[in-house]
């Protein structure tokens, strides 16, 4: 995206052109019911289900995610969005259910080869590599390094070059990412959000097709949740896909084209963030009726002592 | 007292053919341990499978190169045994499995089922296997003496082991400074801070605890033909005692370190002989036995390893930040 960029040829059709204005066309002619199919589906799942004993944490009919889109994954606690996180990604194994991605089966397949294939997740805890520091950890990210086989890496001539590649490019998204003054340090002397981000900004060193983020707002102050916020919409724009799993409902309404929403492990209601967010169960099951006031303001106080007295006087 | 026999004694303990093989042994554990993370609690079981199968394949006629080779097979051939139930679970159990595994190589190798091959609980005679050893030395046989320090050129004892050891020693230190600053190292260190995310990030980290499993039992497998070269070999010389020298070693100098196994293996050798040397002339019979001396110098060494853990957790030339065993 140079900025000399010249008025491109007319082409015939207007093909898959990433970014918001496209995914939001392509998705409005979706239906809001669950499980329903998208016209561009890059992660297509059926019957997936995960028990854990006699409990089922995962029972999901049919979900498909829009290539992409930034689809946001809600729902209360223990509703199987992480279970449902670890199954797709390979960390943990499935009761029954198949899925794919980018129309390979990737049911069964270990976490490693689901990240090798382009589909990469951060954690809800991060795993910022404490004890390494951050350009390490950045470097770690990284794909096709020669060196990281035991014999290549006797021989340094023989990675170098790409270890020089893979450098720049993580410098370029610790920049990014505002932390090129932090590239030195461990990774432990970070803060919370500073891990957070260089968890994200290390996922992207592999450059991925789909990004997974299991709560990347969690714990991470108001300014910092600006440029979080950012760089996912960047992602979209770039033509990469992201599913993430949040509870925070500003940012689900503010960055997402699509949310699906579980509840004790189904999947129970998607649609685009308005559509969703006015839906009374979904409201009932996981929103509360205030989810849109700040609770903190004296005037929904007021209004609750109002209405008790109004009941008083009822009486 | 005769200062100047303890100070040469002593002084011999830095470059002795034991220390050289405990160093080796605690080279190998930090491939083990301090890159990866992997709890190994039998190094003395792939030293003394080197042992055996240096040893054995001499003893069946094999020449010097074949018997190494014998012996380095063997103990890859145990790591990938061990490894195989075990790195798929999480680091404690490793810890538990190779334990036992040490102890079932030193019980079945004194077994009496086995005394034609492994000679049970006497052991091989050094004689027996050390002849191809001794027949490849370039020098001529002979006494050299060197300042204070006389050994014979390539008998047991001899100088011809020194150099071949410190030069293992050497070479797989060369090793490890390559491989701790490669991409392989990096993943190793990962992994040992921790494996979830390696995998995230498209890596097989069983593969790779494989890969570290083996090459340390290697070195390790190395270390026990250098530590058997100079003596016999003893099944129960080769036990659980042995696996926490060479632990209190790594420790001492440093784990996740190039020249901290090294360098620990030289300090406890040293003071271990020093406190020996000066407690024998210095401490009178009726107090403490030679024998009872002899055990006093260990249990230094576990209060050491005590202080150690204690107030150095990093080691020597450990770096807090980077490993420290009281952070896990």
């Amino acid at each position: 995206m140079s900025a000399d960029y010249t008025v491109p040829e007319p082409v015939p059709f207007a093909t898959t052109t990433a970014g918001r204005d496209r995914v939001t066309a392509d998705l409005s002619h979706v239906a809001r019911t669950p499980g329903v199919i998208k016209p561009d589906a890059i992660v297509v799942a059926d019957q997936v289900t995960r028990h854990f004993g006699g409990m089922t944490a995962v029972d999901v009919a049919h979900l498909e995610v829009q290539r992409g889109a930034i689809t946001a994954l809600i729902g209360p606690n223990g509703a199987g969005k992480t279970t449902l996180f670890n199954l797709l990604t390979g960390f943990d194994r499935p009761s029954t259910g198949t899925w794919s991605f980018d129309n390979r089966s990737l049911s069964g397949v270990s976490a490693a080869r689901v990240a090798r294939s382009g589909m990469v997740r951060t954690f809800q805890l991060t795993k910022a590599l404490s004890r390494m520091t951050v350009i390490e950890n950045m470097r770690l990210g990284a794909t096709h390094q020669p060196g990281e086989n035991l014999f290549t890496a006797l021989v340094p001539p023989l990675w170098r070059a790409r270890e020089k590649e893979i450098t720049e490019q993580a410098e370029e998204l610790l920049a990014r990412f505002k932390l090129d003054a932090k590239r030195d340090d461990y990774a432990g002397s970070l803060s919370g959000g500073q891990r957070k981000l260089l968890e994200m900004a290390r996922a992207l060193m592999s450059r991925p097709t789909m990004v997974m983020l299991d709560e990347p707002m969690a714990g991470v102050n108001p300014a910092l949740t600006q440029s979080l916020l950012g760089h996912i919409q960047s992602l979209r724009e770039d033509g990469t896909t992201v599913l993430f799993v949040e509870h925070d409902m500003h940012m689900v309404r503010h960055i997402s084209d699509w949310v699906v929403v579980m509840a004790e492990g189904r999947i129970v209601a998607e649609g685009p963030p308005e559509d969703v967010m006015a839906d009374q169960a979904v409201i009932d099951a996981y929103l509360g009726a205030h989810h849109d006031t700040d609770l903190g303001d004296d005037a929904l106080l007021e209004d609750g002592i109002e209405r008790l007295e109004a009941k008083e006087q009822n009486r | 007292m005769d200062w100047t026999r303890i100070l040469v004694n002593t002084a011999g303990e830095i470059f002795a053919p034991t220390t050289a093989a405990y160093a080796l042994a605690a080279i190998g554990l930090n491939v083990h341990f301090g890159l990866t993370g992997l709890l190994n609690m039998g190094q003395a079981g792939f030293m003394l499978i080197g042992a055996y199968g240096f040893a054995i394949s001499t003893i069946a006629g094999w020449p010097l190169w074949a018997a190494v080779l014998v012996a380095l097979a063997a103990a890859a051939l145990f790591g990938l045994l061990l490894g195989i139930p075990t790195l798929k679970l999480r680091g404690d159990y490793l810890a538990i499995v190779t334990i036992a595994a040490a102890e079932i190589v030193r019980l079945v190798g004194r077994s009496t089922a086995l005394t034609e091959l492994t000679g049970a609980s006497s052991g091989l005679r050094g004689n027996s296997y050390k002849h191809t050893f001794q027949d490849a030395s370039p020098f001529a046989d002979g006494t050299v003496a060197l300042g204070p320090f006389e050994y014979s050129m390539n008998a047991s004892n001899s100088w011809w082991i020194r150099i071949v050891g410190w030069g293992l020693v050497a070479l797989t230190c060369l090793l490890i400074w390559l491989l701790i600053r490669s991409p392989w190292g990096r993943v190793l260190k990962g992994i040992r801070e921790d494996e979830d995310a390696v995998r995230s990030l498209g890596k097989n980290v069983y593969s790779y605890k494989m890969q570290a499993l083996v090459l340390g039992g290697v070195i390790g497998a190395l270390a026990g033909i250098v530590y058997v070269l100079p003596r016999a070999v003893q099944p129960d010389s080769m036990g659980r005692p042995m696996t926490f020298f060479v632990w209190t070693i790594l420790l001492l100098g440093g784990a996740a370190t190039v020249f901290g196994p090294l360098l620990g293996s030289i300090i406890f050798w040293v003071s271990l002989m020093f406190i020996k040397s000066v407690m024998r002339v210095g401490v009178p019979e009726s107090i403490m036995r030679t024998e009872q001396i002899e055990q006093f110098g260990w249990v230094i060494v576990g209060v050491t390893l005590m202080v150690l853990v204690i107030f150095r957790p990093q080691g020597i030339l450990g770096d807090k930040k980077e490993l420290a065993i009281d952070v896990r």
